[in-house]
């Protein structure tokens, strides 16, 4: 009996080492084996120095502050937007949902041109209003990498608290209503503080992407503007200076570990647990209240899905000659008889296929990571919470490289791309998954155990049908993490497994119309496809979702 | 204080939660609301304390319309069935909070949270974390938090219903001795008729939207103006019945025949209460009347013994009756001759 | 997709509508795994592997040819752009990534060297080529194909606006040129450092700074990289919506608006610009990896590379000059990509040692 006992405690440890040994074998030892080359260099110790000039606390000192300021920005715009969808029932509700997952996946290679052709010096925008009044150009300011940062997160805000906000039971709200508490004062010092846990965990991921912006940094900011995570990339790949790469690399994971250590404190003062209960979505109440919804929902489609749809617009438009499709009739020729041409159905089967591997890679893994996270006590937690974070804040030329050192035979495996974006993907998931699994009540667990349920099977027939909208929300997240395969220097691009951000890239490192035009037509295909798989993902429902 | 005049509530149209239902509330006075779940008796009391908009009739407090108040405004102390106690807020931050409302100086605010703590008996219990209480103390904690800002008016929402039947009772003799003792007003629903003639100066009975009586526990009791009333009040014994077209006061039924003087008994059934029937040889009153039934089940309840039986004459309608017990009960088949209180006999208008 | 929703949600499936995908893509995954180690086993071709950078381009017939001459499939890995290309075969030193690199361009000429990932190799055909293409004496990196990062000017809005093309360097600090040039970054773009690298060449290091200070004080535009500068703010480049009519670029780029063309012209709406001393050359090397699986095959295929076959077509393909004179240009690179007359000679040496200083001196000049 004992011996049975003690090997199914070895079983639950052995699958609870799973997240362990992925994150250890494809994170920390690349990681830990750059490190190793970079600092074995005979000239190593040089770099030190380097952490002496003042030039390099300025670039931290920048990056936090662009960093904080742009997840304030982002949670400010968030919130009424995740209430809105949280709390409300209004025409076009899942498909606006489905489309803010869109921003999160487009290469910013796209982003940029978007945004400049809605508000740079000629935008159609910024043109017509610099027109009429004298405003100060946006174009290469921290406003508008700022504002992209918000475009950018603001889905991660809007999916994780309006996924709690839709479960808080309202007559906490009401109760404080009857108790006289006005309705800034309900949401002041009951909802916010309700959310609070929720906030802080949409926060503390929309820090860790801004503070290792990179790509919006570079091309939106001008070269005014640099992160950490652009003196990185500029040390190891244009002076292929390692040392201070790995340095620099070092500082900025010593600061998003600080950063980790002050989220879990204030996460555990935070935390309360909470009986949720799904509520009916209630039509906004009112003339007012549907000027409320009418106004978020305009403010979303100008900060949003504006540049989104500047740019579809402009792979039918490109080249002033009305309406056409040359452009995407040209994705489908081998212009050049390139050896390495791909029909885009091909790239997209490709982006989808990796983008359900990383499904079935991260998934499994990031429910058995927060299943062990919330457990009361548990030694694992202590050393798996900061871990499954770090990828997050890693520059990706530092796992890049390090998977060139470190992976051996599997360096050229076109598979490792799913690996890599699972990296990615797991906070995600963990951070959508911890809240629910904590809510959940212990005694129903108990309640299938004394019924005979084994503890996989009270997993699958309690857990996870109640942790359904949360698996849902984290399987959106990883989905799109993998179709906009973020971080693209991470890894060697195989021409014969082509994804689509990689003909997107392609086709923008060329001159010629014809190039740029298909550029932008893959990206509205790529836009298309992330939107259909996110309504896709909206529209499944779990077994016994509907009866809570 | 309080006067409801003609509310009518639909959340689905063609669909009606609450028909033009009035009802009046005197100050210092316990009104229940009792009815079966589903009637609107938590939707009236959300439109009371200004959750819910009726869609049409007025809501007075004090003489003054309410209508147009919002929920904030209007100084109702609402209970939740669920208490809606605040997760992140201690015992003390949750009692204090109508008071924080009311911009109430701090010490004052801690002077209250004690005062009430004491009310409620959990003198100390400041500091707590909510989770972390049981369900009477819940229970107790929430009925502080809603009398801290002294209410004009107390909203009770099922108070007694999520606690165990023992503490139940308690609870509710205690509730009723704390509000007569702050003199409250207070309107409470609860689907319990024990739970609310403990608790309630008058009983007004819902059904469907509309109150189909009010009145009284006793005279409730005595009087149900209707076979749903009956019936809601546990009555079980509710005969159809026709006049004897040569005796007019010998009233005939399924189960024999009885005495009771009556103009006409068209459209009402015959009640007989369930204590209305004794186990003796001899008559108990000038105006009891000998019945045999032979019994078809019992359940021993201590001092009482409940019987389900068939008259021995034949038929199959039942009737149910609590007899004084005599340290047993009857195997079935039994056969036992009553004396029925033909003065406790009442005709109820059927519904 | 709406049907196929509703069968799912109808069917309650969820996790097994995951669960199939998953294990579908993993199946799938499974298969090409297995798949790789079959083909290089047995008697079967055996694989040649090339890593390049990004850029690289070859037509399906020529690599064809070149595979069913030698009985070899070519595998190619795309490692990043150049600087990042060239990088991860300096870190896989111990355990090469291929057989052979093509991608270090002169500017990265001397780190690569330095490094000693590649060893000799005097392909024959190496005769045929310029001596002045030749950078490496011991023949680790032999050149393939050379470019020139110049300034490209929008013919027709210069016209329509009536402004003559500028005709010096110190033209473009005119008050008449204000606000018409983007640049790409030359501390993050190669071509934006190849353009420093001239204005070095050319003005020396204090002059060149001078010249950037006065361009970025006449409303330059610095973009991060080439594609922004090219299809963002160039008003040929982006289809009439950029306001830029000069951008840096290359001396091919307008060939590539006719053949890239959507609308079927036959004369580019840009022209070069060349500007004395403002063009600088890049010339790309092949080199064949120390402990490469293959070197024998590798050596074929550089001198492959280096053959009329490839070498004609790397015009239309990757939009530089073949180094190999005998090549035949296409009419459209005779007619609209010239080369210019005095391009400025920066030895790798010299910018191996100053790069970094050059680039940080750059940087702390522009955001002063």
């Amino acid at each position: 009996m004992s011996a049975v006992w003690r090997v199914k405690r070895g079983g639950l440890a052995a699958l609870y080492m799973l997240p362990i040994l992925f994150l250890g074998g494809f994170y920390l030892y690349p990681l830990v084996s750059l490190l190793r080359v970079s600092f074995s260099a005979p000239d190593a110790l040089q770099a030190v120095a380097a952490l002496n000039s003042p030039g390099i606390w300025r670039l931290l000192w920048f990056t936090a502050w662009q960093a904080l300021l742009s997840t304030a920005l982002t949670v400010l715009v968030g919130l009424p937007l995740a209430a809105l969808l949280g709390r409300f029932a209004f025409p076009g509700r899942g498909l606006l949902s489905a489309l803010l997952t869109v921003p999160f996946v487009m290469p910013a290679v796209v982003v940029a041109p978007a945004f400049l052709a809605l508000v740079g010096d000629e935008g159609l925008v910024t043109g017509w209003l610099q027109a009429r009044w004298q405003l100060p150009r946006l174009e290469q300011t921290l406003g508008l990498i700022l504002w992209v940062h918000v475009f950018y997160n603001v889905a991660i805000v809007i999916r994780t608290v309006g996924g709690v906000w839709s479960t808080l039971p309202a007559s906490l709200a009401e109760a404080a209503a009857v108790l006289g508490a006005r309705p800034g004062q309900v949401l002041w010092t009951v909802t916010l503080p309700l959310l609070a846990p929720s906030v802080l965990a949409a926060s503390l991921l929309v820090f860790l992407f801004c503070f290792t912006s990179f790509g919006v940094i570079l091309m939106l900011g001008g070269p005014r503007y640099a992160t950490l995570e652009v003196e990185i990339y500029r040390q190891a790949v244009h002076y292929f200076n390692l040392p201070l790469a790995a340095l620099l690399s070092l500082v900025q994971l010593f600061f998003t570990f600080s950063v980790m250590v002050l989220y879990t404190r204030l996460q555990a003062r935070l935390s309360r647990s909470l009986r949720r209960q799904r509520l009916r979505l209630r039509s906004p109440a009112g003339l007012w209240g549907w000027l409320a919804v009418a106004a978020a929902l305009l403010a979303t489609f100008v900060g949003v899905f504006a540049p989104l749809v500047a740019l579809a617009v402009r792979s039918f438009t490109l080249g002033d000659q009305g309406g056409t499709w040359v452009y995407y009739e040209a994705l489908g020729q081998n212009l050049r008889q390139s050896a390495f041409f791909v029909p885009p159905v091909v790239a997209i089967r490709n982006s989808l296929l990796y983008a359900l591997l990383t499904l079935a890679i991260s998934l499994p893994l990031g429910a058995i990571a927060a299943a062990m996270l919330a457990r009361p006590r548990t030694r694992w937690a202590a050393v798996l919470e900061p871990l499954l974070l770090l990828p997050l804040g890693t520059s990706a030329v530092t796992v890049g490289f390090g998977y060139i050192v470190a992976m051996g035979p599997l360096r050229a495996w076109p598979w490792l791309a799913p690996v890599a974006h699972s990296l990615i993907a797991l906070p995600f998931v963990v951070r959508v998954l911890l809240p629910a699994l904590r809510a959940l009540d212990q005694r129903l667990r108990e309640a299938a155990a004394t019924l005979g349920a084994s503890p996989w099977r009270r997993w699958w027939t309690i857990d996870a049908p109640l942790l359904a909208r949360a698996l849902l929300v984290g399987a959106a997240f990883a989905f799109a993490i993998s179709l906009g395969e973020f971080g693209a220097t991470l890894l060697i691009a195989r021409p014969d497994w082509p994804t689509m951000p990689m003909v997107i890239y392609q086709a923008f490192s060329r001159p010629g119309l014809l190039n740029y035009g298909q550029g932008l037509a893959m990206s509205t295909l790529l836009m298309a496809v992330t939107a259909a798989s996110a309504l896709l993902i909206e529209r499944l429902r779990l077994p016994g979702e509907e009866e809570f | 204080m309080l006067e409801l005049r003609s509310i009518h509530k639909s959340f689905v149209a063609g669909h009606a939660v609450l028909r033009g239902l009035s009802l009046s509330v005197a100050a210092e006075e316990i009104v229940c609301l009792l009815g079966p779940s589903g009637c609107g008796k938590s939707t009236l009391l959300r439109i009371i304390a200004g959750l819910e908009q009726a869609d049409r009739g007025q809501v007075l407090l004090g003489g003054r319309e309410m209508n147009s108040q919002p929920a904030h405004q209007r100084r109702m102390g609402l209970m939740f069935q669920d208490y809606a106690l605040f997760p992140h807020l201690t015992v003390a931050g949750n009692i204090a909070y109508g008071l924080r409302m009311q911009r109430m100086p701090a010490a004052q605010q801690r002077a209250r949270v004690a005062e009430l703590l004491a009310l409620v008996e959990l003198k100390g219990y400041e500091g707590r974390a909510v989770d972390a209480l049981s369900g009477g103390e819940q229970q107790r904690v929430a009925l502080a938090r809603t009398l801290a800002p002294k209410p004009a008016l107390l909203l009770l929402d099922e108070p007694v219903a999520n606690l165990d039947r023992q503490l139940r009772e308690e609870l509710a003799g205690t509730l009723r001795r704390l509000l007569k003792q702050l003199r409250a007003t207070a309107l409470f629903v609860t689907h319990d008729q024990e739970e609310a003639f403990a608790l309630a100066d008058r009983v007004a009975v819902m059904r469907a939207g509309s109150i189909e009586q009010i009145d009284t526990p006793a005279a409730l009791y005595q009087r149900p103006a209707n076979t749903f009333v009956a019936r809601f009040l546990g009555f079980q014994n509710l005969l159809p019945v026709c006049q004897d077209p040569q005796e007019r006061s010998v009233l005939q039924t399924p189960v024999g025949e009885f005495r009771l003087c009556a103009e006409s008994v068209a459209g009402q059934r015959l009640l007989i209460p369930p204590d209305a029937a004794r186990l003796a040889d001899e008559p108990p009153g000038p105006h009891a009347v000998r019945w045999v039934g032979r019994v078809v089940a019992s359940t021993f309840r201590g001092s009482l013994v409940r019987v389900e039986l068939l008259p021995a004459a034949g038929g199959d309608q039942p009737l149910c009756f609590e007899l004084r017990s005599a340290g047993s009960v009857w195997p079935a088949g039994t056969e036992l001759a009553l004396w029925l209180d033909q003065t406790r006999l009442r005709l109820v208008a059927e519904s | 997709m709406v049907r196929l929703a509703k069968w799912v949600r109808g069917s309650r499936l969820f996790f097994k509508a995951i669960a199939l995908g998953c294990l579908l893509a993993v199946l799938v995954a499974g298969c090409e795994a297995v798949g790789v180690p079959a083909q290089e086993a047995g008697s079967e071709p055996a694989t040649l592997v090339l890593a390049t950078h990004d850029s690289f381009a070859v037509s399906e017939e020529v690599l064809a040819a070149f595979e069913a001459a030698n009985n070899v499939q070519v595998q190619v890995l795309m490692l990043g752009d150049a600087g990042e290309a060239l990088n991860k075969i300096l870190l896989s030193k111990e355990a090469p990534l291929a057989d052979l690199f093509f991608g270090v361009d002169n500017t990265l000429l001397s780190r690569a060297l330095a490094a000693e990932v590649f060893v000799p190799y005097a392909s024959p055909l190496l005769a045929q080529i310029p001596d002045e293409l030749k950078m490496d004496p011991q023949n680790r990196l032999l050149p393939v194909d050379y470019g020139f990062v110049n300034l490209n000017a929008d013919r027709e809005w210069f016209a329509a606006a009536g402004l003559p093309l500028p005709q010096t360097l110190a033209d473009l600090t005119e008050p008449a040129y204000r606000g018409l040039l983007v640049v790409p970054n030359p501390a993050t773009s190669s071509p934006g450092l190849a353009f420093l690298l001239a204005t070095i060449g050319t003005l020396g290091e204090e002059g060149s700074l001078e010249f950037w200070q006065a361009l970025r004080e006449n409303d330059l535009l610095v973009t991060d990289g080439w594609s922004d500068a090219y299809f963002s703010h160039f008003t040929v480049g982006s289809g009439g919506s950029g306001d830029r009519p000069l951008v840096l670029s290359y001396s091919t780029s307008p060939p590539a608006d006719v053949v890239y063309a959507a609308d079927g012209r036959s004369e580019p709406a840009s022209v070069n610009l060349f500007l004395p001393g403002s063009a600088f050359r890049q010339v790309e090397f092949v080199g064949l990896l120390a402990g490469a699986a293959q070197p024998e095959l590798a050596k074929k295929w550089i001198d492959f590379m280096l053959d009329l076959e490839f070498q004609s077509e790397i015009p239309l393909q990757m939009f530089v000059y073949p180094a190999n004179p005998k090549a035949v240009l296409p009419e459209l690179f005779v007619q609209f990509a010239q080369r210019p007359p005095d391009p400025v000679v920066v030895e790798p040496a010299a910018i191996e040692a100053h790069r970094e200083r050059w680039v940080q001196a750059w940087v702390e000049r522009m955001a002063r």
